[in-house]
């Protein structure tokens, strides 16, 4: 059985559709990357699985469970964590207060404020620290950090590379390698191509709002994705 | 969506007849004292008083999103400045507008520091300003503290011509205070006030002018809210500060915008002829009418916030006195859209967002 | 003049009690409950019911009234201002609003005009005093309050940064959003930090009916006491709320030697010459000013 499947859904801002039957699966311990222009409903469909947006129609069906109706909290509490876009910390609180926030769905697990310190050790000094005055790079170790302590069965993550520097990338996604070979299951937007490829092992690109293209990231070529990117697939040659 | 071209309008045919039921209504009402009872003068006098008061609340939070639990001080000055004015020896009858027109310059340096504040910060800071103006006009001597004083300079005129006198004056100047609500709304300034209304921060960042627009509000609601402060005094003679500064005007001015439709034009004079009613057959019933009274509003704000006639208006589309512009599309487009939208849904595009 | 300076400081330790429920409403539900000095005098008429037809004394009897002003607090938020909430901010204006009316009009139809006070039932302690160096006498009573403020804002203050629920009605606070995708459970958050608000409400509402008398219209003018307090105080933190107490307490001691009138001017004079400074000088609106419980931290 497959750790999550969402099936058919579709999430609507408004009148709009951001999410327009999207069907996809991950198996435990797998890695998807999702990529996409903006606008395509990357976002979206990550805060859906996460409970932050209501589906309209279909379903997101995590550990064999219906999610339907299930408010955020309570997917925390059955495993499933969101690094959110943008990081989301709780700025006018320390470091240590926003991983101590992560455990109040009281998972039982290996992760702790020292353990999540160990793995990003840029966030040692700052431990006291409010959250509002870290670097970019010290934010998203302490948003990813924060994830970590609900000790999930899966976590999203929403462009972690935004705004870093490519050292500060290299850092996040080296801590990533740890996660992933311990066996967390992953799902993560990332709009560079050559690293969301480099670190998955399924791909999907969305199209707005739909899947384009779905596989094995060793299998697909970057000229597949890239031609699912635009929508080239189903133009079939020029865009008009 | 090709060839449609979607047709603007200013109202609709039921608003062109309601704009002649409006002028109807206004001369039968002028004509009404020499048919009424001394008692039913006075009642439709107090009618009028409320269709101003809900207006001008309406006004100020419908329109301009600043909900004031204070307005009670600009009752209380409009009828104080009055008092004062005839005191000095001005004709009783034209202190009454004189008075008005000083509360309304006076909002306007208040309003320079209340507007900075937001919400329920504006709304409290407004009932300060009541309760610390309320104090400063009971150290007037003229007024002595709480045992109040008359507008005695009012009896030199015979009881009915008296009566008479007020019951048009009110009349007029319900009229023509919702006369230049509707003008404002119906102009430039209008589309800004909805603008505001719909979405503030929005509305600025396309260079309405939104301070400006509030303050304008909060002046004319203060003016209008001034003028019925000061006909009140007219019809009730005695003036004491505990009655005239009680927050109870502002809770009656918050129910009748709240049931009737808070944000429409119509909603005001609605909620204010229910609160009329009500008053008529409740208000004997005291401490339970007002319980009742605070419970409808608790009410309406939890399961209808948008009023009696703003449910209707958005159920049927309905509109008489129409302040705004509607787009509406010709039958041939509307079922390219129907396809998408549902019946309640295309109603809602007959909304006002112009 | 000093002796009415140390009275001045003690009376602001009874508006610290009643602001602080009124400013971690706003600071976590960033709602301003206009039903709150009308909350403080339904306490009060409860304390009073309980010792003048029970015989239960008003200090004995907090052990009943103040469960249940937790459990009127958490139906509050979960009935009436959740749902207002929802409607956008001028909503819960309206309905608290309309929750005040009601209260004040059914507790004078329950009890009628009549002003009332606890002093009665508190034996000795209301008029009790202890003599200060400089022949300054205190009244026990007001010394009793004063502390129950300090320990209330101490308390409230480790409770929010030492305990997980404290931290998650802070993070409910700044972000409700984030919070609940962290795993706080928002909704719950936000009722139990009313429940705690309204208990603080009805430990003021007590010392309301010791320390003076109160009737069913009281509500407003505690009320706005709050108001000022929180606003004059609000720097950021639990303990400014005291400072905001203590300033408007002096004000209004100024006020009464100035003019026989002058107590309650000299507060909303000083309140409103505060707001003028503040909005003038930083720029921030009332938002910055009414502090929010996440910076308490500091």
């Amino acid at each position: 059985m497959s750790l999550l499947s969402v099936e058919d859904l579709v999430v609507r801002h408004g009148l709009l559709q951001a999410v327009r039957g999207v069907t996809l699966s991950v198996e435990r311990g797998e890695t998807l990357a999702l990529v996409g222009a903006n606008g395509a409903g990357k976002t979206t469909l990550l805060r859906a699985i996460a409970g932050a947006h209501q589906a309209a129609s279909g379903r997101v069906v995590f550990d064999g469970a219906d999610l339907s109706g299930v408010p955020s909290h309570e997917r925390v509490r059955k495993g499933v964590a969101l690094v959110p876009e943008g990081r989301r910390l709780f700025v006018q609180m320390t470091v240590e207060e926003n991983l101590l926030l992560g455990r109040t769905a009281g998972r039982p697990g290996d992760w702790s404020v020292e353990r999540v310190l160990e793995t990003f050790p840029n966030l040692k000094p700052r431990r006291r620290a409010k959250a509002g005055h870290l670097s970019g790079g010290e934010q998203q170790a302490t948003a990813i950090g924060r994830a970590l302590m609900s000790n999930p069965d899966l976590l999203l993550l929403d462009e972690v590379s935004l705004g870093l520097s490519p050292l500060v990338v290299d850092r996040v996604y080296a801590s990533l390698h740890g996660l992933i070979s311990s066996g967390t299951t992953i799902i993560l937007v990332e709009q560079d191509l050559n690293r969301a490829l480099s670190v998955s092992n399924k791909v999907i690109c969305m199209l707005e709002g739909r899947v384009a293209l779905a596989g094995d990231s060793r299998n697909v070529s970057r000229d597949e994705v890239t031609k699912a990117y635009f929508g080239l697939h189903r133009a079939g040659g020029v865009p008009a | 969506m090709s060839a449609v071209s979607p047709v603007i309008e200013r109202g609709t045919s039921a608003s062109r007849i309601a704009g002649i039921g409006v002028v109807a209504i206004i001369a039968m009402l002028a004509i009404a004292p020499q048919f009424l009872s001394a008692g039913s003068v006075d009642r439709m006098t107090a009618l009028f008083i409320y269709v101003i008061l809900a207006a001008m609340w309406n006004a100020l939070a419908g329109f301009g999103g600043l909900v004031s639990v204070g307005q009670q001080v600009f009752f209380g000055l409009g009828a104080y400045f009055a008092i004062r004015l005839a005191n000095a020896g001005l004709n009783p009858f034209v202190s009454l507008f004189v008075s008005a027109i000083i509360v309304g310059a006076v909002s306007w340096p208040i309003s320079l520091f209340m507007l900075r504040l937001k919400n329920g910060e504006f709304a409290i800071g407004m009932w300060v300003i009541a309760a610390l103006t309320h104090l400063l006009v009971n150290l007037d001597r003229l007024i002595q503290g709480e045992t109040g004083t008359s507008l005695i300079s009012l009896n030199v005129y015979d009881a009915s011509m008296r009566r008479v006198t007020i019951y048009w004056l009110a009349l007029a100047s319900m009229t023509a205070l919702l006369a230049v609500l509707f003008g404002l709304l119906r102009g430039s300034t209008g589309a800004a006030i909805r603008a505001i209304r719909d979405n503030e921060d929005a509305a600025a960042s396309v260079g309405v002018r939104v301070t400006g627009t509030k303050r304008l509000l909060f002046v004319l609601a203060a003016f209008g809210i001034g003028v019925a402060g000061a006909l009140w005094l007219a019809t009730a003679i005695t003036f004491q500060p505990k009655t005239y500064f009680s927050v109870q005007w502002t809770a009656y001015m918050i129910f009748m915008v709240l049931v009737g439709g808070i944000g429409t034009f119509e909603g005001a004079i609605i909620g204010a002829l229910i609160f009329f009613l009500i008053e008529t057959w409740f208000g004997g019933a005291g401490v339970w009418y007002l319980i009742g009274l605070g419970a409808t509003a608790l009410v309406f704000s939890l399961l209808l916030p948008r009023g009696l006639w703003g449910t209707l208006e958005e159920r049927f589309g309905w509109r008489l006195l129409s302040v705004g512009y509607r787009v509406r599309l010709p039958a041939v487009g509307a079922a390219d859209l129907a396809a998408d939208t549902t019946a309640s849904a295309q109603t809602t595009t007959h909304r006002e967002k112009a | 003049m000093m002796n009415q300076i140390v009275q001045g400081i003690l009376l602001g330790g009874y508006y610290a009690l009643i602001a602080c429920g009124l400013s971690f409403m706003f600071s976590v539900m960033r709602i301003i409950n206009l039903a709150h000095g009308s909350l403080a005098v339904l306490s009060a008429f409860a304390l009073w019911l309980l010792a003048s037809r029970f015989h239960i004394p008003p200090f004995l009897g907090l052990a009943i009234v103040l469960p249940l002003m937790a459990v009127i607090g958490w139906a509050l938020q979960r009935f009436l201002l959740e749902r207002s909430a929802r409607g956008g901010a001028l909503l819960p204006i309206l309905t608290t609003f309309g929750l005040a009316i009601v209260i004040d009009n059914v507790l004078f139809e329950q009890f009628g005009a009549d002003t009332r006070s606890l002093a009665p039932f508190i034996g000795s302690l209301s008029y009790d005093s202890w003599e200060w160096p400089g022949s300054i006498y205190v009244g026990k009573l007001a010394v009793i309050i004063f502390v129950t403020a300090v320990v209330l804002l101490g308390g409230l203050q480790l409770f929010l940064t030492r305990t997980g629920l404290g931290r998650s009605i802070r993070a409910t606070s700044e972000d409700p959003d984030t919070a609940g995708l962290v795993g706080v459970d928002a909704r719950r958050a936000n009722a139990i930090a009313a429940a705690i608000a309204m208990v603080t409400v009805g430990l003021a509402g007590a010392f309301l009916g010791m320390r003076a008398t109160f009737d069913p219209y009281a509500g407003a003018t505690q009320l706005l006491f709050a108001f000022e307090a929180a606003v004059i105080g609000g720097a950021g933190s639990l303990w400014g709320t005291l400072i905001g107490g203590i300033v408007l307490a002096l004000a209004q001691t100024l006020g009464a030697t100035v003019h026989p009138q002058g107590f309650l001017i000299g507060g909303h004079v000083a309140f409103l010459i505060v707001l003028f400074i503040r909005l003038y000088t930083s720029g921030l609106g009332l938002r910055g000013l009414l502090g929010l419980a996440s910076g308490k931290a500091s």
